[in-house]
């Protein structure tokens, strides 16, 4: 009896409608707080890189290859804008991200193909194992990798084909998945379609499955490319950087990012940093919205 | 002719599936071949001790310090993260689920998970860095508590892309049932939301902490490469992805070996913390 009454004691008290909404106004508020937090990091940061580094940002910043320490040294001494761009690690970078996307795309799709054709098999499953697991080493490792499989025994030295492997490693598992992924949304009917009118499998696959999964390949392929071009960690293992354009594969060659660290790295040069970082952040940000935008517009 | 393209394109189509599975072997395969030299040498001392030391003749490599930055500063980052993605996962798919707003937010936090590690670095050492120092929370600024900040950022969006599923999935039935019976928001996401959410929740916060044991460069940037034990979350050291990123530069012999052993430990480490976020969601499916 007593118990009974302390407890409707404690809950006319707690539950009284004025606490309760009190308590749930309070929440709210921590939403809104919490995610405000969040999203603002995203302006504080891109804001951040324009305000440092629009000064630096010219015509020859994209045509000429970066400065040499000294004549950033002078400029710097004499208030002026650092002269020379990142010619050489656009070029660099694009190079590397055009030999990952050969090494990957082809065979990531075929993968993505069968995981899809085959998705209840248990070796199926084991495959889909494999690309998660692939997607989670950290990219250092990956760096590691390709310096053990290309740059030891294969180019004798940093050079961008160990670079492009390394990207081709990050990049497949994320194309294998999305091409799974689109591929399970094509309608069955469609296949069935086909196949009803006498069309061999490797055509159905290729004129009926894929084009209308193809703006969903598009998507995954963009997002793995803007995930990779970023990347820096697993280049300073493999290509090492140049300070000009390379074209030889077997030899080492500069990117961005690896720019990027260079100029973190020179005090003479740190100036030169945020308007790479403008360069670098807008075009992986383009691509990565550009992927966002397909896949919007395919679900409509 | 049709039967034989049908084998030719399911041959290949087989062929190419392998190809993932022996990367993934030889990766395994390679790391270990690279530690040998490492492992012979060091055996269990490399788990267990924490003295790193590259001088030419009396070279030592324990890899437990690393192993500790890496545990604390990813734990800390975590800690950071899961108020950020548990409200900020209320918000696009509870709140303002199926609105503008929800949405744009949702691209935004998005957004987080594409800007490179580098960009993470160069911010926090020029604008956080100095912050911290301003604070007075440690002297130079760097150290475990700027990289676990910064890490908290980056691992926001994994730890939220999940949760979002998970909340956008409890069905509307049983929260307006709550509401029927004069629930508040906030009393229908305790009783209702998060208990069917939960371990959809919980698996992607552990994938977060995958990806935050793994980050390499901004970290590398922030933590200020000590190879000590750190003795509290303000000091000074180094993680196992820093440390390769380091020293990789100058290392040879046996060095090299001992940062491929870091490799090793690492993969094994992130694999093992990201399968058991996957066991979680694959339980959740059944």
């Amino acid at each position: 009896m007593n118990h009974s009454m302390a407890v409707e004691k404690k809950y006319s008290s707690l539950s009284s409608i004025r606490y309760r909404k009190t308590k749930d106004r309070l929440f709210k508020g921590a939403v809104m707080f919490f995610s405000f937090i969040t999203i603002s990091m995203v302006f504080l940061i891109i804001g951040t890189l324009l305000i440092k580094g629009y000064r630096q940002i010219n015509w020859a910043f994209f045509t000429q290859v970066a400065p040499d320490t000294f004549s950033a040294m002078m400029a710097k001494s004499s208030g002026q804008i650092i002269p020379g761009g990142i010619a050489n690690g656009i070029l660099g970078s694009l190079y590397l991200v055009a030999i990952a996307s050969v090494l990957s795309i082809p065979i990531g799709i075929l993968i993505g193909v069968y995981l899809s054709e085959n998705s209840e098999k248990k070796y199926a499953g084991l495959i889909r194992d494999i690309a998660d697991i692939l997607q989670g080493v950290p990219s250092i490792v990956i760096g590691l990798i390709a310096y053990i499989w290309i740059v030891v025994p294969v180019t004798r030295s940093y050079s961008v084909l160990a670079g492009g492997v390394a990207l081709a490693i990050m990049m497949l598992p994320l194309i294998v998945r999305s091409t799974e992924e689109s591929l399970k949304r094509v309608p069955n009917t469609l296949k069935e379609a086909a196949i009803a009118l006498g069309t061999p499998y490797y055509k159905v696959i290729w004129r009926v499955v894929i084009p209308s999964a193809f703006s969903g390949l598009m998507s995954g392929i963009l997002l793995s490319v803007s995930r990779v071009l970023g990347e820096t960690a697993p280049l300073m293992l493999t290509t090492l950087g140049n300070p000009n354009i390379n074209w030889n594969i077997m030899k080492p060659g500069s990117a961005v990012p690896l720019l990027i660290w260079q100029f973190y790295n020179n005090p003479n040069m740190v100036d030169l940093i945020w308007s790479s970082t403008i360069f670098l952040m807008g075009f992986v940000l383009l691509l990565n919205l550009t992927s966002k935008w397909i896949e919007a517009k395919r679900k409509k | 002719m049709q039967i034989n393209s049908d084998k030719v394109l399911k041959r290949v189509l087989f062929a190419s599936s392998l190809v993932i599975l022996l990367i993934g072997v030889a990766i395994l395969i390679s790391l270990i071949e690279g530690s040998m030299p490492s492992i012979s040498k060091m055996g269990w001392k490399f788990l267990v001790s924490s003295k790193w030391d590259p001088t030419q003749g009396s070279e030592h490599y324990g890899a437990l310090a690393f192993i500790v930055g890496t545990l604390m500063t990813s734990v800390l980052a975590l800690i950071i993260a899961i108020p950020l993605a548990f409200f900020t996962s209320l918000f696009i798919a509870e709140y303002f689920k199926g609105t503008k707003l929800g949405a744009v937010v949702g691209t935004l936090v998005d957004l987080l998970a594409g800007i490179p590690s580098i960009i993470y670095g160069l911010w926090g050492f020029y604008i956080l860095c100095p912050l911290v120092v301003k604070s007075g929370l440690s002297p130079q600024g760097f150290g475990i508590f700027t990289s676990s900040l910064i890490l908290a950022v980056m691992i926001v969006p994994y730890a939220t892309s999940l949760s979002n599923t998970a909340i956008a999935m409890v069905p509307n039935e049983l929260k307006e049932a709550a509401y029927s019976l004069g629930a508040t928001r906030m009393e229908v996401i305790r009783t209702v939301i998060l208990p069917n959410a939960r371990s959809g929740m919980a698996a992607s916060y552990v994938l977060a902490l995958g990806r935050a044991m793994g980050e390499t460069l901004a970290v590398t940037m922030l933590i200020g490469n000590a190879d000590v034990i750190p003795h509290s979350i303000f000091s000074t050291g180094n993680t196992m992805a820093s440390v390769i990123a380091n020293q990789f530069g100058e290392a040879s012999g046996l060095q090299l070996s001992a940062l491929i052993e870091i490799g090793l430990l690492l993969f094994i480490i992130t694999t093992i913390v990201n399968a058991i976020g996957k066991y979680i969601i694959k339980k959740i499916g059944q």
